[in-house]
């Protein structure tokens, strides 16, 4: 018998299908669309086949009144999934559609402290997300314009709307897409330095979320952030899915 | 059920707006409190008191209002309501805990402020608070920048006093306090027309006094494991002990206490034992605010107790009943109200300390800090307490929000997450 962990984020939806022994059987990420629980069901295929169906993300209380059999808070669930990808890690920094947050972790990998950001989409994937459309380009582009400039221009706004329009207006002031893109990525990056400032760096530190599947991003992070050795995952996007598996197969060892 | 609706208008009440208000509140109420399982019985009276909040209550200021009674509306914790009581006037609480005033409030005041302030103002212009409207004077007090500019707007519309509250706790400005509570009786005199005598304060001051222990022995009950009484329902007896008669809410209170010490000592509890035991502290929650105690208990966690103004910081530390002349008895109303704890001062030392005993005294697994935004004191005064609190290997977690539902889903996930790592 298999465990289902599925992540339902606000943008996406990811499902992690492990066998017994903990080894990844199947695992996918589609968009939420407008009706994610419909959708999440339809992942998670036929139910009766899972040993325990382990919900986490935003959705994850919908999932468990309908199908799932336990959840987990996305912080426990990427808690547990980079640490499995990466066994020694100590600090997880999850930047998602919605919410960026960070997670220290103990040498046991317990959860010992966490920071998220407050309502609002600064330094979150709809930041970029929003931005890309100002710039005219699409997200997988963004990193590799910002790497056409070396210039310092500085957006202000820390508002997502107001940022828009900063971007906006320094096109219109002609100044080159690269070097907006550019002070685009600086200013989520410097956001999400600041969460990690907050709660300490304890390396090795391991990026997830879909914000660290965009091609180029982590490495430009760690640049600007000066950390050499941010690990990422092969499937960013996987890991909370992953992470709600495990802990379905460590219930159920608990349980019997 | 009887139409007060005669009543309401004659305050001067916009009788549609203010319906459209009352029709939410059954509805919040049911899922909130209604639904939690192993209430005390006691918590009857408080939930009439709740469903009858604009009238009942309302009655009884009409009435003392007709008999030529005065009515005083209070904003905060640091108004000596024994005074306002003892020159034969009633005082009641005035805090805004609702999003429906916050549109009405930013007609005149900044968005970016707290939401406190904001409902505070916009229920008095919204005319939807039958309590704003039986007020013969508002009284606020200077524990805010945000607060003390308020009042000149609110001043506008209604009657205002207000009370300067020094900012340090040394000797001199005990002394100023000590002048302004004197200022404030002769405001609360020419008010009303009755001069207070030594009598009626030492009156005043030892049924405040026991009204206050009254809360502080429901709150005592809290410290047993399992816990016998929700933090909900704790809340709600000390938000209902700012608009209540004092002697009936002192009766009620002390009724409850005796059922739920019952609960003890046969182990009852409304929490498995063992459950994660929180400690909020940080800002008010005013009446209907209930959004915070309502996540953190449905994620299975019992709130144990408040440091805010609607929890320990009201009712901790008497006032010396031996006074037998008025200056004796201003002195000890001085030295008892500032005591109190507020981030408005500077050094706050004192802050940490509570919590501390506070953390040691209910057991607490946990401290969630609760921020209504824009309230820069106490999202400062965070730094503070985070370090120490970190220092000594408590869990603490910053919650910062308003009154609306927009980010409750967020919320719920951080404590939840909370929760899984005191677990």
């Amino acid at each position: 018998m298999t465990v289902l962990g599925i992540d339902i984020g606000s943008r996406t939806i990811a499902i992690a299908v492990l066998n017994e022994r903990g080894e990844l059987l199947a695992g996918h990420v589609a968009d939420s669309g407008p009706r994610p629980l419909e959708r999440a069901r339809e992942m998670a295929g036929n139910l009766s086949s899972f040993r325990r169906v382990v919900a986490t993300g935003y959705g994850r209380h919908g999932a468990r009144a309908d199908f799932a059999t336990d959840l987990i808070t996305e912080i426990k669930a990427h808690a547990l999934g980079a640490r499995h990808l990466f066994p020694f890690c100590r600090t997880v920094l999850d930047i998602g559609g919605q919410d960026s947050k960070v997670i220290r972790l103990d040498e046991q990998g317990r959860v010992v402290d966490f920071i998220m950001n407050d309502r609002c989409a600064a330094g979150t994937g709809k930041f970029l997300e929003v931005m890309a459309q100002g710039l005219g380009l699409p997200l997988e582009e963004i990193v590799a314009a910002a790497c056409t400039s070396d210039g310092e221009i500085t957006l202000n706004s820390m508002c997502t709307v107001f940022a828009e329009s900063e971007v906006v207006s320094l096109l219109a002031a002609g100044q080159p897409v690269g070097a907006v893109a550019r002070a685009v990525l600086n200013s989520i990056c410097d956001r999400t330095m600041n969460l990690l400032l907050r709660l300490g760096i304890e390396p090795p530190v391991v990026f997830t979320g879909g914000v660290a599947a965009i091609p180029g991003l982590p490495a430009y992070f760690a640049r600007r952030m000066d950390l050499m050795d941010l690990q990422v995952p092969s499937s960013p996007q996987l890991v909370g899915a992953l992470g709600a598996a495990l802990y379905g197969i460590k219930v159920k060892k608990a349980t019997g | 059920m009887t139409d007060y609706r005669k009543l309401w208008s004659d305050l001067g009440m916009d009788l549609e707006k203010h319906d459209r208000l009352t029709s939410a509140l059954p509805l919040i109420y049911e899922e909130v409190y209604l639904q939690q399982p192993e209430r005390p019985q006691a918590m009857e009276y408080f939930d009439l008191v709740v469903a009858e909040i604009h009238s009942l209550r309302i009655v009884e200021l009409v009435e003392h209002r007709r008999r030529g009674g005065k009515v005083c509306g209070a904003f905060c914790v640091f108004v000596p309501v024994e005074i306002i009581r003892a020159a034969g006037a009633v005082a009641v609480g005035l805090c805004g805990g609702s999003q429906f005033w916050v549109p009405d409030g930013e007609r005149v005041l900044p968005r970016n402020l707290c939401p406190l302030i904001k409902a505070s103002v916009g229920a008095r212009l919204s005319g939807t608070c039958p309590y704003f409207q039986s007020c013969d004077l508002l009284i606020g007090e200077t524990t805010c920048d945000g607060k003390k500019k308020a009042w000149e707007v609110l001043g506008e519309y209604a009657p205002v006093y207000v009370m300067d509250l020094p900012q340090m706790k040394r000797p001199q400005d005990l002394a100023a306090w000590r002048g302004e509570i004197e200022l404030f009786l002769a405001r609360i005199e020419e008010l009303t027309g009755c001069r207070v005598t030594p009598g009626r304060l030492a009156e005043e001051i030892r049924l405040q006094n026991r009204l206050r222990q009254a809360l502080e022995r429901l709150y005592h009950t809290r410290k047993a494991d399992p816990v016998p009484i929700s933090g909900k329902d704790a809340l709600l007896v000390t938000q209902v002990s700012f608009y209540d008669d004092p002697r009936r809410f002192i009766d009620k209170t002390e009724a409850l206490v005796a059922e739920v010490e019952a609960r003890i000592a046969s182990g009852q509890g409304v929490f498995p034992p063992g459950a994660p035991r929180i400690l909020v502290t940080g800002t008010p929650m005013a009446i209907p605010n209930w959004k915070l105690h309502h996540i953190i208990e449905t994620a299975g966690a019992a709130v144990v107790c408040e440091e805010t103004c609607t929890g320990t910081r009201f009712f901790e530390h008497q006032v010396d009943e031996t006074g037998r002349t008025l200056e004796e008895q201003l002195q000890a109303l001085a030295e008892r109200y500032l005591k109190i704890n507020c981030s408005c001062f500077t050094p706050n030392s004192g802050r940490l300390e509570d919590i501390f005993r506070l953390v040691e005294a209910y057991q607490v697994d946990g401290v969630i800090y609760y921020n209504l935004q824009f309230c820069h004191g106490y999202a400062v005064e965070y730094y503070t307490v985070e370090k120490a609190l970190k220092e000594q290997g408590i869990p603490v977690m910053k919650v910062e929000t308003d009154y609306s539902e927009e980010d409750t889903g967020q919320l719920r996930t951080r404590v939840e997450a909370f929760l899984e790592m005191l677990r």
